[in-house]
């Protein structure tokens, strides 16, 4: 253990770390920004050129309590979680986030709410997160080329984040931002995609329970290229839709429009659930290839979901409302 | 001394993407998702390989050297290879041998179906490419071999409509193509005026006289 002005600075593989290691909420908010200075120096110390951040080592989140909608099925490996990534932002392979990401400062780091809500403004992270107690939820999470993976976030249901904002009758839809900055985001020197990277909620969606916002995952905080500090989790939909490194939340009239709406109208729809049904024009989506696993294995409606997020299309044309 | 070793070592020298792969597999060194890693290999490099078949004749134009001809044929049979094994992997590690999911693939996904047809044009080039064919084929074997400028075509758009949003390795695959080709079309059009003289020169010095 480091021990840095007083602090005591976890790093440590998971395995290595004991409850009593385990960092408490309060404190890993009041100590985030000392944190994003004393890992630098802590992984100084561990020997310069081996520091990878976020890659063998994670502070751990304390006070997690298990959540609902979980699953037995074997959680993906925690390598392959932080290895495997698609975040355009940081470059368009799935090796990239990984190399790249530890240039994305994320402390101090500020949301701002507007549009149709009571009270919009800017907020510190701290803040945001201060009143939620975090929980694990183990997700499968569905990527739209056809793999998938079994990740326990840690986080908190996103409707009870957008309540504190009291959204007015006008707002239907809630549109999220990404970080746009191209000095911490390398892939955002090209225009892959139409920057900042844009995602969308029906207003029922949001606030459905399945739906979280998480700030870590395998009991540690965020790693950088996983979306930190602050992403969407919404495991019905297909993986794009889940928001990495949120800057902006706006409650909207109008339903918003996604940069992969942009970048592909007629493959990318608003809605992007999870349908084995609906193929997309260049993959059929009935299969997946777990993480891990060799050979494919059937999707299932809503990401097996159905049973939770159904109703919520009642009556809808998937195939018209991809 | 130089020319002995040129064959055996281009030949080992174009076995080594596939030793990484076998090795990487068997290691665990292909990152999370080892099948997408050896489907997207294979594909670069039958691109990289048909690529380097048709520099072998711009290349020994404007150097002169006689070794890129002699290299030629090997280029294009491994370009093969690879394009054998892409398929392979699609086949077997992606689909495991589903059929009717893989017929369905070609009828209605626009870059499989293309990526077939480009693999179905290599075919007979491959089997057309050993001494008895050429003799057999005659004038027929060289257009026939034309096919080596559409099968790279189809396979960089094949790539295209692949990538979801970045197509910058397409494009540049893409342009590589087209400078080849151009290669040839300035050689076979600006060859025809000037008979004998300007067959030795390289292409941009047969324009020069004229401008003056």
């Amino acid at each position: 253990m480091f021990k840095l002005e007083g602090h005591a600075v976890l790093i440590r593989k998971p395995t290595d770390l004991g409850e009593a290691d385990v960092t408490p909420h309060e404190i890993y908010l009041g100590r985030r920004r000392f944190l994003a200075s004393g890992l630098a120096v802590a992984g100084a110390a561990l020997g310069g050129a081996l520091w990878a951040p976020a890659a063998d080592a994670g502070i751990r989140l304390g006070e997690v309590r298990p959540g609902p909608f979980g699953t037995d099925e074997a959680l993906t490996d925690r390598k392959d979680v932080l290895t495997y990534n698609n975040f355009y932002e940081f470059g368009v392979s799935k090796s990239d986030p990984a190399r790249y990401a530890h240039r994305m400062k994320t402390d101090p780091w500020s949301v701002t709410v507007s549009g149709e809500c009571e009270k919009p403004g800017t907020l510190a992270l701290e803040d945001i997160l201060a009143p939620h107690a975090f929980e694990e939820r183990i997700y499968r999470l569905r990527c739209v080329e056809g793999w998938s993976m079994v990740i326990p976030w840690i986080g908190f249901p996103l409707g009870d984040l957008l309540k504190r904002f009291a959204p007015t009758s006008k707002a239907k839809y809630v549109e999220f931002e990404t970080l746009y900055d191209k000095k911490q985001m390398p892939g955002q020197r090209r225009r892959v995609l139409d920057w900042p990277y844009r995602e969308g909620l029906r207003m029922d969606e949001a606030m459905h329970p399945l739906t979280l916002m998480a700030v870590g995952l395998y009991g540690e905080v965020l790693p950088n290229q996983n979306g930190a500090p602050l992403r969407l989790v919404v495991p019905w939909k297909y993986g794009f839709k889940s928001i990495k490194s949120i800057v902006a939340i706006r409650f909207r009239e109008t339903q918003p429009t996604s940069s992969w709406m942009k970048a592909g109208p007629r493959e990318y729809g608003f809605y992007s659930n999870v349908n084995p049904d609906v193929p997309h024009p260049r993959w059929s989506q009935k299969r997946e290839r777990r993480i891990g696993e060799f050979r494919k294995r059937p999707t299932l409606m809503f990401n097996g979901y159905a049973e939770q997020v159904a109703s919520l299309y009642r009556g809808m044309d998937l195939k018209k409302y991809f | 001394m130089f020319r002995p070793l040129l064959k055996p070592m281009v030949f080992l020298a174009c076995l080594l993407p596939l030793g990484w792969l076998l090795w990487g597999f068997q290691a665990d060194r292909l990152g999370a998702n080892p099948i997408d890693e050896i489907a997207d290999a294979t594909g670069e490099w039958t691109l990289r390989l048909l690529l380097l078949t048709l520099a072998a004749t711009p290349l020994k134009r404007l150097s002169g050297w006689a070794w890129p001809l002699r290299l030629r044929r090997m280029l294009g049979l491994f370009a093969f290879f690879y394009a054998l094994l892409h398929l392979s992997t699609y086949l077997w590690l992606d689909q495991f041998f589903d059929w009717p999911e893989i017929g369905a693939d070609i009828l209605k996904r626009p870059f499989i179906t293309v990526g077939m047809l480009a693999f179905a044009l290599l075919l007979p080039l491959a089997a057309t490419s050993n001494r008895a064919a050429v003799r057999r084929l005659g004038r027929n074997w060289k257009r026939l071999h034309r096919l080596a400028y559409l099968a790279p075509a189809l396979g960089v758009l094949h790539y295209w409509w692949l990538v979801k949003a970045d197509v910058l390795a397409p494009l540049v695959y893409g342009t590589l193509l087209t400078l080849l080709l151009a290669a040839r079309l300035v050689h076979a059009t600006g060859g025809r005026r000037p008979p004998a003289a300007a067959r030795s020169r390289p292409p941009g010095a047969e324009a020069e006289p004229a401008r003056r």
